[in-house]
């Protein structure tokens, strides 16, 4: 299982940007201890939902054929705590993107409340391990990832091969 | 237009005070970018980003910072020394960085101490003002 902090994209602009919403619930095990009795979203989580925005917006842009990994926080701003029954939408930009890695910018925002500002780097492993080996499969875009893009992207036939 | 190699300097040193976390009066020419500033390899790549973006023009990460390829060919480190082979790659691929005190002793864990800020500018200049 793969612990996904995003429910879907809401737009989808092939390397470019991309919007992803996430609703906010107090199903959600962990918030009952953080805090007890003052449930907000951890700062954390927000960071893994748009480095999975983001992270996705980059592997698309390459086919899904490079691992994309989470690199570097080059920024993490907040400015509101956010509450079960809110919901974020996620707003993720590619800033620059070179064989080896990737920059985004991004906020996550409620309604038109900005609550953070978030840019990250993002390295495409394969590339960067100078002669050290990963496994072959690409075990960071599982199903679950390639299913939220349903309806938003052409599946491509290297994608397809992936499944 | 030319740019100055002051104005140069400023935009360097706020692309490194930026990715690196830095205070502006940690940025000295001298400063050797792994050892004295802390920068790691994904930092590497986050500066040739903002450079890009900085000056307006393209920067091969080989081409600034072209080390690892030479690190990684078993034809150009020997025992620990880069050899002959590998300096006069070195030479060739990095113009604008001072090597005459790194071949006087080619260990490869002194490698990191060529890139420095000025090795940064000069680079930049010679890209800028061609």
């Amino acid at each position: 299982m793969r612990w996904i902090w995003i429910d879907k994209f809401l737009e989808f602009e092939s390397g470019r940007r991309a919007v992803a919403l996430k609703n906010v619930t107090l199903a959600e095990d962990h918030l009952h201890d953080h805090f007890p009795g003052f449930p907000i979203m951890p700062e954390c989580l927000m960071i893994e939902a748009m480095a999975q925005t983001a992270g996705i917006l980059v592997g698309e842009s390459r086919r899904f054929e490079e691992k994309v990994i989470l690199a570097k926080i080059k920024k993490a701003a907040f400015y509101h705590y956010v509450r079960p029954g809110d919901t974020l939408t996620l707003h993720a930009e590619i800033e620059s993107i070179a064989p080896e890695a990737a920059s985004t910018v991004g906020e996550i925002r409620r309604g038109d409340e900005l609550i953070a500002q978030i840019s990250l780097m993002f390295s495409h492993v394969d590339k960067n391990l100078a002669g050290k080996k990963f496994p072959e499969e690409n075990f960071v875009f599982t199903d679950m990832f390639h299913s939220l893009l349903t309806g938003f992207v052409e599946t491509h036939p290297e994608t397809e091969r992936l499944r | 237009m030319a740019m100055s190699r002051e104005e140069i300097y400023e935009q360097v040193k706020e692309a490194l005070v930026d990715a690196l976390g830095l205070d502006d009066e940690d940025i000295t020419p001298e400063a050797t970018l792994m050892g004295d500033l802390g920068a790691e390899s994904i930092d590497f790549l986050d500066i040739v980003f903002r450079l890009e973006k900085a000056f307006n023009i393209k920067v091969p990460r080989e081409e600034l910072f072209p080390a690892e390829g030479v690190l990684n060919n078993p034809e150009y480190v020997s025992g620990g020394k880069v050899t002959e082979k590998g300096l006069a790659e070195l030479r060739a691929k990095m113009p604008h960085t001072d090597l005459s005190e790194f071949e006087a002793d080619p260990d490869v864990n002194k490698i990191a101490d060529l890139f420095t800020v000025q090795a940064i500018v000069n680079f930049i200049e010679s890209k800028v003002n061609g």
